[in-house]
């Protein structure tokens, strides 16, 4: 059974992993991309991280693949310019992987693992028989990575900042809401009286 | 690859039987997907299968209020979408690291307490950045 929902949940993560480069509406590619993130959180459940698998599916599915249809819907894709440049980039496509398939092959050929990482990596994590997934995470994280903790919300804090001054601009050309201008506008400072003369206009 | 297996833990059967325990408590989810993928190939086939077709170019075109379209759909969208969004996975980020945080916090002592709490300063001082430039209004 877990043999079985392995391979169905990897087959769909590959698939649909391919049908992201190979589908020809982003839209659709991003959707594709929900789906592998989907498989993906199905494999992690597989291995027993339960919280890294929810992770994915809330983080991931519920916030990057939106931010990803924003950006596809931000430029303005013509689909029969980009289908006019793809043979003139093919060459240069095909030698980009190849170079990656290289380099991926000699890093997996000459690959050596440490002698005593299985050891390191034993100690590190609470065994899984004792404790719960997230209550292990929590144990490690806020203690003994405390720095690492720390720079990730140094990172998140950049990110913030970094978005902000990217992207927020000021629009002057309209009138905004002003909530305690508004509140303490009163009839003295509202109103103006003039004294028309008979006969006159204002 | 001899020495990738080397890496690889060999669970002991305590932990394999936990393992176990753990996947079945997920089997009515797994039900659950299998059955809305087959109840949504269902309703679209039947849709094919059942349904009168008779397409012609009045019925297949798009409707707009009686005039013919006047240009694609897809347009640009307003980069303030992206800020909000952007904006929301920060803060959604901040919040998944909340979880293992209260699920352990018998654990962590006085020390994981102010480590979070130092986290959440940080980004509260992001948020009032945010908050004083007006990050968070619509115009």
């Amino acid at each position: 059974m877990i043999a079985f929902a392995f391979y169905l949940f990897a087959g769909v993560a590959v698939a649909s992993g391919l049908m992201v480069v190979l589908s020809r509406n982003p839209v659709h590619s991003v959707l594709w991309l929900i789906l592998a993130f989907f498989s993906s959180a199905g494999l992690f459940i597989l291995m027993g991280a339960e919280f890294v698998a929810m992770l994915l599916v809330i983080v991931y599915v519920g916030a990057v693949a939106v931010l990803f249809l924003f950006v596809v819907m931000m430029l303005d894709v013509d689909f029969a310019e980009l289908r006019e440049g793809f043979a003139r980039y093919l060459p240069l496509g095909l030698l980009i992987g190849l170079v990656l398939i290289v380099e991926l092959g000699l890093v997996f050929g000459t690959w050596v693992f440490a002698d005593n990482a299985p050891e390191l990596r034993a100690a590190v994590a609470p065994a899984p028989t004792d404790v719960e997934n997230t209550v292990a995470l929590g144990q490690l994280i806020y203690t003994q990575y405390v720095y690492l903790f720390q720079a990730a919300g140094l990172i998140l804090f950049v990110a913030m900042v970094g978005a902000i001054v990217l992207t927020l601009r000021h629009r002057t050309d309209i009138k905004r809401q002003d909530i305690l201008d508004q509140i303490y506008r009163d009839p003295a400072t509202a109103i103006e009286m003039k004294d028309i003369k008979p006969g006159q206009g204002l | 690859m001899a020495c990738l297996s080397s890496l690889v833990r060999h669970r002991s059967q305590e932990e394999n039987r936990v393992l176990d325990e753990l996947l079945r408590e997920y089997l009515p989810i797994l039900v659950f997907l299998g059955l809305a993928i087959v109840l949504g190939l269902v309703l679209v086939l039947a849709a094919v299968v059942v349904a009168v077709r008779n397409p012609d170019p009045e019925k297949v075109s798009a409707y707009e209020c009686g005039f013919n379209a006047f240009d694609d759909a897809r347009m640009k969208f307003d980069v303030r979408f992206y800020l909000v969004s952007i904006l929301f996975i920060i803060f959604d980020l901040e919040v998944a690291f909340l979880f293992p945080w209260a699920a352990g916090f018998q654990h962590i002592g006085e020390f994981g307490f102010w480590s979070m709490i130092v986290f959440l300063g940080v980004l509260t001082v992001g948020f009032v950045y945010e908050w004083k430039k007006g990050a968070l209004e619509w115009e």
